[in-house]
């Protein structure tokens, strides 16, 4: 339906004069058309036949709306001639016929290239990739490879390559997310102010809620946590002079040579968990359904957050491990997984997991346990507090450490127990490095 | 070990062969009294003689024809032609004779041949004088290519060359001829067929030969400093072409950049990245990118035929998008 008039928004067919079938020719008119100003005759802009009608005579439709379709192929023509499209648009794709009245068939168009990205400048010396669109997810052929070798469907996996490709990495932080990863989150009962208007006032247009589709991690984050909601938790805290540990630390860390890597706390909560853990073996478990696995290696578990989600590599033996070689462990686990890079080796047959936030501030929180392992400490920021010391108010700095346990593996006096050895471990912290 | 230019390994290649073996015998242009368009031949002339040093007239076609009825007859020439460009005036000859006497006579003659020419653009000698067809060559069965970037390489290719009884094509690249390097001395001879691994490293291969070889060992250092290990695969020949040693280093790093002084499409390029997906296709985690000179006959002025060929900056981005496409350090 064209714009016949600069205020019309809808036009009525008053009356078909071709039919379908009829040859038609440019200039010829078409139909005649009731505006808001006046009935007015449409000609055709170009030659061909009219295939269909799309707008019968009496219907009213807004500007823009096609109303009927003219072809440019010769039905009629020698039998060599392929079968003529049915509009101008698809007769771009029509082979060249050499038989067919040259007048009427159009210049084929060439399928354009597409770029593989928007911003790609192609310079004559270094093309860039001619990419058809494509009929499935793409995917690189070592991604795909990668996929097959460890069973991953690549149905799960958003391609972060260009065009949407799936590449090595995508498949690699797959790989990475098979690992339980540890959520630390929040009672998620408890909704936050803010959180709680959101869902009261429901979103009234698009422009209010922008969507994120989910990346693979996310999902498999999502996935893993919704599993570990099946395990009674509970937590429990306690407090941590932290003075010793970090006086600890200080000292060990001037005594480094510059080479090494500085021990942070995280490297002495992973020893000191791994000592404690060898003394309470009930802890150093996991839910198997129908029975109850101890683990007789001690892994340990880091919570690392990258932008696209949570990963937990793994320290594997961190009791055999002395703090300077832990520290390195750490060290290039964090990096290996902020570059995309986990192994399969890194993220598995964790038996235990820490999760830090100290770093951002965080005084308290519970963390999710990472199913199937039996618990996870959560450790809060070491900052001055207000203590009572033999009856007086003074100034040490703590920090709160919460194990949240499956219930279906330990109870409370157990976990308690350890929790108890593991805090004088962190407040007499010679016993970390003897 | 020595230091030296590449023109001066060729030079000192080329006599050592000569007192080796009183067969080899040298014809071309300019080779004799002016010692050499490029002075690789000095000297060689007052030394060896008119017998062994020819000059000749202007005529690539006749002189070419020449040296491979001398070769049939027993005879090892090295002919030079001044460039690779006017070798097309020999085309027949080479592709037509020198590369299918053995075959087409039975195994009854062979044509232990070697032709020198030096190819490549950047000295504003015109789109006539700057061309890099190797590939025209490379594609021709019965004939050997080969295209040293190193001196070093320019003494062992050249030796087996000489020693080879099949005709060869030594690339050499008038880029090259003043850069220097070290040189094994005493008989330093290369199995041609073979690439080099002129640089090792594990993030993605860089394929080139000739200057465009030298380019990337170049860039490939000064990536280092940005994280980024590039293992640059040095063709030295294109006939044979060593699919081997290509696929094995695009197997190990998953990506791959060809750096090509030629044109880009139907060149030496087109047929190291049709290799790579034959012999690497589970291993390509990006599609294989090829960097070559811009598809126009060569401009005269000097700004435009520098953005018409290949330099590092444009390997530099292009091995970028190359790492960027599969999240190379995310």
């Amino acid at each position: 339906m064209p714009r016949l008039s600069d205020t019309m928004t809808e036009g009525t067919i008053v009356r078909w004069l071709k039919h379908p079938g009829d040859l038609v020719k440019k200039g010829d008119v078409l139909v005649e058309i009731e505006t808001d100003k006046a009935t007015m005759d449409l000609e055709a802009y170009e030659e061909g036949i009219l295939k269909a009608i799309l707008v019968g005579q009496g219907e009213t439709v807004p500007i823009g709306r096609p109303i009927a379709v003219i072809g440019v192929g010769d039905e009629t023509a020698s039998p060599a001639t392929t079968a003529p499209s049915s509009s101008v648009e698809a007769a771009a794709l029509s082979p060249t016929v050499p038989s067919a009245p040259a007048s009427e068939l159009p210049e084929p168009t060439a399928i354009a290239p597409e770029s593989s990205r928007r911003d790609l400048d192609p310079t004559p010396m270094s093309p860039p990739v001619f990419m058809a669109a494509p009929l499935a997810t793409l995917t690189s052929p070592l991604a795909r490879s990668l996929a097959k070798r460890n069973d991953i469907d690549l149905d799960t996996i958003t391609g972060s390559g260009p065009g949407g490709r799936i590449v090595r990495a995508d498949v690699e932080a797959a790989i990475a997310c098979l690992a339980p990863p540890n959520a630390s989150s929040e009672n998620p009962n408890s909704a936050t102010p803010d959180e709680a208007a959101l869902t009261r006032r429901p979103s009234t247009s698009e422009d209010d809620v922008e969507e994120i589709p989910l990346t693979t991690i996310r999902r498999l984050t999502a996935e893993r946590l919704s599993e570990s909601a099946k395990a009674p938790h509970f937590s429990l805290t306690s407090v941590v002079d932290a003075e010793p540990l970090l006086a600890l630390r200080s000292e060990i860390n001037e005594s480094l040579t510059t080479d090494r890597e500085r021990i942070s706390v995280t490297d002495l909560l992973l020893k000191a968990c791994a000592t404690t853990l060898r003394a309470h073996p009930e802890v150093n478990a996991a839910w198997g359904v129908d029975k109850i696995l101890r683990h007789r290696r001690i892994n340990i578990g880091i919570a690392v957050g990258l932008p696209d989600g949570l990963v937990v590599p793994v320290v594997h033996d961190v009791d055999r491990l002395s703090l300077t070689e832990i520290a390195h462990e750490a060290h290039l686990l964090a990096e290996r997984a902020r570059a995309g890079r986990l192994l399969l080796e890194d993220i598995g047959g964790g038996t235990f997991t820490l999760s830090n936030l100290g770093m951002f501030g965080v005084d308290h929180f519970t963390a999710v346990i990472n199913p199937p392992q039996a618990a996870i400490l959560a450790v809060g920021v070491a900052k001055p507090e207000a203590v009572v010391r033999r009856g007086q108010v003074v100034a040490r700095t703590t920090m709160k450490a919460t194990l949240s346990i499956d219930h279906r593996i330990l109870d409370g006096a157990t976990a308690a127990k350890f929790l108890a050895d593991l805090v004088r471990l962190l407040e007499h912290p010679l016993g970390i490095v003897t | 070990m020595t230091e030296m230019t590449y023109r001066q390994a060729l030079h000192d290649t080329i006599r050592a062969e000569m007192l080796r073996d009183e067969r080899v015998f040298l014809i071309g242009e300019e080779i004799g009294v002016f010692e050499g368009s490029y002075k690789i031949t000095t000297g060689l002339l007052a030394e060896f003689g008119p017998r062994r040093v020819r000059d000749t007239p202007i005529c690539e076609e006749g002189f070419v024809g020449a040296a491979i009825g001398a070769a049939m007859l027993g005879l090892r020439p090295i002919v030079e032609i001044m460039t690779i460009n006017f070798s097309l005036l020999a085309i027949d000859q080479i592709v037509n004779h020198a590369a299918k006497m053995h075959a087409m006579f039975g195994g009854q003659v062979s044509v232990p041949l070697v032709i020198r020419m030096p190819g490549g653009g950047g000295q504003q000698l015109g789109a006539t004088h700057s061309q890099n067809i190797e590939v025209y060559y490379a594609h021709v069965p019965g004939l050997k290519v080969v295209a040293p970037s190193t001196p070093a390489d320019a003494k062992g290719l050249l030796a087996a060359a000489v020693r080879d009884d099949d005709p060869v094509l030594i690339v050499e690249n008038l880029a090259l001829y003043n850069t220097r390097g070290d040189v094994p001395d005493g008989d330093h001879v290369l199995e041609i067929g073979t690439a080099a691994i002129a640089k090792e490293g594990t993030d993605i291969t860089v394929v080139a030969y000739s200057r465009a070889a030298a380019i990337a060992v170049d860039v490939a250092r000064r990536l280092e400093d940005e994280g980024i290990s590039i293992e640059v695969v040095d063709l030295r020949s294109l006939r044979p072409l060593d699919r081997s040693t290509i696929c094995a280093s695009v197997r190990k790093t998953t990506r791959a950049v060809v750096l090509e002084d030629d044109w880009l499409s139907y060149g030496v390029g087109a047929e190291i990245a049709a290799t790579i997906q034959e012999g690497a296709f589970d291993f390509l985690d990006a599609p294989v990118r090829r960097v070559a000179a811009a598809e126009v006959p060569l401009p005269y002025a000097k700004s435009l035929e520098s953005a018409a060929l290949p330099d590092a900056a444009a390997l530099v981005k292009v091995v970028h998008d190359t790492l960027d496409a599969t999240r190379f350090g995310r």
